[in-house]
């Protein structure tokens, strides 16, 4: 089960969990913030609306489309 | 207004240019009717830079006068023009180049420019994400940026305005052809096309220059200035193949505008690969994190070039009625109000705000044929 | 970094699976490319909460055992890099892919309307809940509202209800006619009928569509109009698609024809470019079934087995029927076109609001004037909505095909073509 921290708390999910379900399972389910300061949540589930937009590792990338990996640093605010 | 003149004065091309011409006449109380093919040009594609350019003393008259005029206007232009006062820093990789920029240095504060010399040191102050090594830099602290659609749909946006989305077949001095067979008069006919001004006026010595550009997605904001290498004056610039030239703009959304390049000799939109790689690289020479930023978009755009860089502005020597306003190569946006106020003092017979003579039509086209 | 594949597919759902299982038996160097982290497509996409049915898993197993079959999960195409080559990105580098023959199975995306409050977390599309349930994300106890067009909504309510949430209403905007019509129409197709007899329940209204998403940080509620009468209900999530749109960008790109809003092919699955095929979604909305066989037959159409790809010309035109009955029964009403208010954002990328997209000629002028369609999402999302609100069509996408890593463009020859 792998373990990861996002927005700088730790989360274990089950094998195989995309990150964008991770951000339900430890938060509020939001990936980013608009343009305009509203918070957005995955609309699509693959990887067409860019609404799930996170940093990973320090790389910009698709939650619905990355499986969570153990010691993966996930964050929603940068 | 005469009979049978459906305005004062029709101007051909929707761009900058003629947007900044158009509402400069338009302000004086001509009724003007701009006509635009709706074939997007170099307003909608470039960069928006706003840049003091020195490479010889009209440039620099021309671009130092609309930067006055474009800090003054600042304030009037609506947030979608977003319009930012955020400097050029041109970078030097090498004591070569920072010779460059200290003469450069020294002929734009004689001219009363505003600038100051950057120390290897300081540019790692105020520029963290450049690389290591780089051997200093000029700021020009007057450099701004903006968005050129809007700031051109703002200018069109003026009473004694009237817009057509119409395409112009022919062009016969105070008058217009329509690809409906229409024609329509004024007192004047201004051309303000960029790249499509040879259709009209074969004559016209007006060169397209392909240029590339990418945006990044949007990124918590780590740069501050247009950073421009100085390689770009000794090489894209002046050069005659298809160059590539660092060219970083922080875009107010936390996006970077990345460019620059140019190629002669064609007129295919298509983004090409090659020059997207090559412009790429040179970028990351100078900023190697951007190696990591995800790019979402990338286009091309022509400039309209002219033999001697600086734009054609004044009446056609041969053709009664009709006036140019063309050739602004990569200078358009910023030489939009000077472009302008230099058309309008000679429409109305009035002191030009700067020497008119460098960019008069007549150095291309031979003298004047009628009084 | 250098890769060679005689036959190159591109998206690994059934089509594509199907494809390379029906090129490979003569020994050609297959190599599948799939954005998603295992293949299997949206309808069998994997994950801890997914019950991938027999045949996927059975087919996923074939193509594991294929020594001849290569598959990159987590890759996307960003550019053409010559006249039979391709750069690809996945997470962790970039690289280019050379190719004799290549077939698009792009698949299709949901068709996502603007409405009041649709940018609200906890708005999802139909299809995009069940995938992102399927991927673990937890909706034990929710009150579930699900809306739209389409069969897809009973999947959806379906895969929501297994794991445990509280579907309160399917809110399906065809009219009770045309569902009942379609429905008629199942018998002859036997396997769909069982199907779809398990997914319909007393919360399916017919006549019903989302008016708004209701709550201000996140969904608390939604507005519908329900056979005439406004309703309102408190929930959690609301799961709201209209309908499914083909990926054509790709097959577009390398100058492929469309027929309609999907890639046209013909009886032998090929397109207009030589040596390049599409099947599946991306060639017209159809199912699982119709895009086994269209992907089979493009398979061997690639390794020009023509007797193998004839011998299954009947079982397409069969599920083509179904498909046909399917966009009938579910076409979408005028009134899908007034739920946006001119505050209503049209482009959630650079939040354009729809009063700015008023009153322009075409995409491209509004893209310029007011920005919309120049972030991230490339103008999917709102592109697929301006064309169904406005009849525009996009653009031909330029390169990168998807948000790419600089490093990755960098990955381009940069000498000039000789």
């Amino acid at each position: 089960m792998p373990e990861l921290m996002l927005d700088g708390r730790s989360l274990r999910v089950a094998e195989g969990t995309s990150v964008a379900a991770a951000l339900a399972l430890g938060s509020d389910g939001c990936s980013r913030t608009s343009v305009s300061g509203q918070r957005r949540a995955p609309l699509c589930g693959m990887g067409i609306c860019q609404e799930c937009r996170v940093t990973i590792d320090g790389r910009r990338r698709l939650a619905c489309q990355t499986l969570c990996r153990d010691g993966m640093q996930v964050e929603t605010r940068t | 207004m005469s009979e049978g003149l459906i305005a004062d004065v029709i101007v051909i091309g929707a761009g900058i240019i003629g947007a900044a011409c158009a509402q400069a006449l338009a302000r004086r109380g001509l009724r003007v009717l701009v006509v635009d093919a709706g074939i997007p040009g170099a307003t909608a594609a470039g960069m928006g830079h706003l840049l003091v350019l020195d490479d010889n003393p009209a440039e620099l008259a021309l671009s130092q006068y609309s930067l006055q005029r474009w800090r003054e206007h600042g304030p009037d232009l609506p947030d979608g023009c977003a319009y930012r006062s955020n400097g050029t820093l041109w970078l030097a990789a090498n004591a070569e180049e920072m010779t460059v920029a200290h003469s450069k240095y020294l002929n734009l504060q004689a001219q009363g420019v505003a600038c100051e010399l950057i120390s290897r040191r300081a540019l790692r102050e105020r520029e963290p994400e450049l690389r290591e090594g780089l051997e200093g830099g000029l700021l020009i602290n007057g450099d701004g940026i903006l968005y050129a659609p809007a700031t051109a749909n703002w200018m069109l946006d003026t009473t004694n305005i009237q817009q057509l989305r119409a395409r112009v077949s022919e062009v016969d001095g105070n008058r217009v052809r329509l690809d409906d067979g229409r024609w329509l008069s004024a007192e004047a006919v201004i051309l303000a096309n960029g790249v499509q001004a040879n259709e009209l006026c074969p004559e016209l010595p007006i060169e397209p220059k392909k240029g590339h550009l990418l945006i990044t997605d949007r990124y918590p904001a780590k740069v501050t200035h247009t950073l421009v290498e100085l390689g770009y004056v000794t090489s894209a610039h002046n050069a005659s193949g298809p160059s590539t030239a660092c060219n970083i703009q922080p875009r107010p959304t936390g996006q970077l505008f990345i460019g620059a390049s140019r190629q002669f000799g064609t007129t295919d939109p298509q983004v090409e690969g090659w020059m997207l790689a090559k412009m790429l690289k040179r970028a990351i020479e100078y900023m190697p994190g951007l190696a990591q930023l995800n790019g979402i978009r990338a286009w091309t755009g022509f400039r309209a070039a002219s033999p001697d860089g600086l734009p054609l502005v004044g009446q056609h020597p041969k053709r009664k009625g009709l006036w140019l306003a063309v050739g602004h190569e990569g200078l358009g946006v910023t030489t939009a109000p000077g472009t302008a106020d230099l058309l309008v003092a000679q429409l109305f017979n009035e002191t030009s705000p700067l020497a008119a003579h460098p960019y008069l039509p007549q150095r291309f086209l031979g003298e004047p044929v009628y009084a | 970094m250098s890769e060679y594949a005689d036959v190159l597919i591109i998206g690994a759902g059934p089509a594509g699976m199907a494809a390379a299982l029906a090129a490979a038996p003569g020994g050609a160097r297959i190599v599948m490319l799939d954005d998603n982290p295992a293949p299997g497509g949206q309808i069998w996409r994997d994950g801890p909460q997914a019950n991938l049915p027999t045949l996927a898993r059975d087919l996923r197993d074939q193509l594991q055992r294929c020594d001849n079959i290569r598959v990159h999960s987590g890759a996307r195409v960003i550019a053409c890099a010559g006249p039979k080559q391709l750069l690809v990105e996945d997470a962790d580098r970039g690289w280019l892919i050379a190719y004799d023959k290549l077939i698009l199975c792009t698949g299709a995306r949901e068709l996502l309307l603007p409405f009041p409050g649709w940018t609200l977390p906890g708005v999802t599309g139909a299809g995009g809940l069940q995938a992102l349930i399927k991927g673990g994300l937890p909706v034990q106890g929710e009150r579930v509202v699900i809306a739209g067009s389409g069969p897809l909504l009973l999947a959806s309510a379906a895969t929501a209800k297994h794991k445990g949430a509280r579907v309160l209403r399917t809110a399906e905007q065809a009219s009770t006619a045309a569902v009942a019509g379609f429905a008629a129409q199942l018998p002859r197709w036997p396997n769909k009928l069982l199907q779809s007899f398990t997914l319909f329940d007393r919360h399916y209204r017919t006549g019903t569509h989302v008016l708004a998403a209701l709550g201000t940080e996140r969904l608390e509620g939604v507005r519908l109009q329900q056979q005439g009468k406004i309703v309102e209900l408190e929930c959690d999530r609301l799961a709201c698609g209209f309908g499914l749109i083909p990926n054509t960008q790709i097959g577009q790109a390398l100058g492929c024809d469309l027929d309609g809003h999907a890639l046209a092919v013909d009886t032998w699955q090929a397109t207009r470019r030589v040596d390049h095929y599409a099947a599946g979604e991306c060639t017209g909305f159809g199912g699982s079934e119709l895009a086994l066989v269209e992907g089979a037959i493009a398979g061997y159409a690639a390794v020009d087995d023509r007797q193998a790809a004839q011998a299954l010309f009947s079982r397409r035109a069969r599920w083509q029927g179904f498909a046909n009955a399917l966009n009938q029964a579910f076409a979408l009403g005028p009134q899908l076109k007034s739920l946006a208010q001119p505050d209503t954002l049209l482009c959630r990328c650079e939040d354009v609001p729809y009063a700015a997209l008023a009153g322009h000629a075409d995409w491209r002028e509004a893209k310029l004037a007011s920005r919309c369609g120049m972030g991230a999402c490339q103008g999917r999302v709102c592109g697929g909505a301006l064309q169904h609100l406005f009849g525009w069509q996009p653009s031909v996408p330029r390169p990168p095909f998807s948000p790419a890593r600089i490093e990755t463009l960098l990955c381009l020859d940069d000498n000039p073509p000789v």
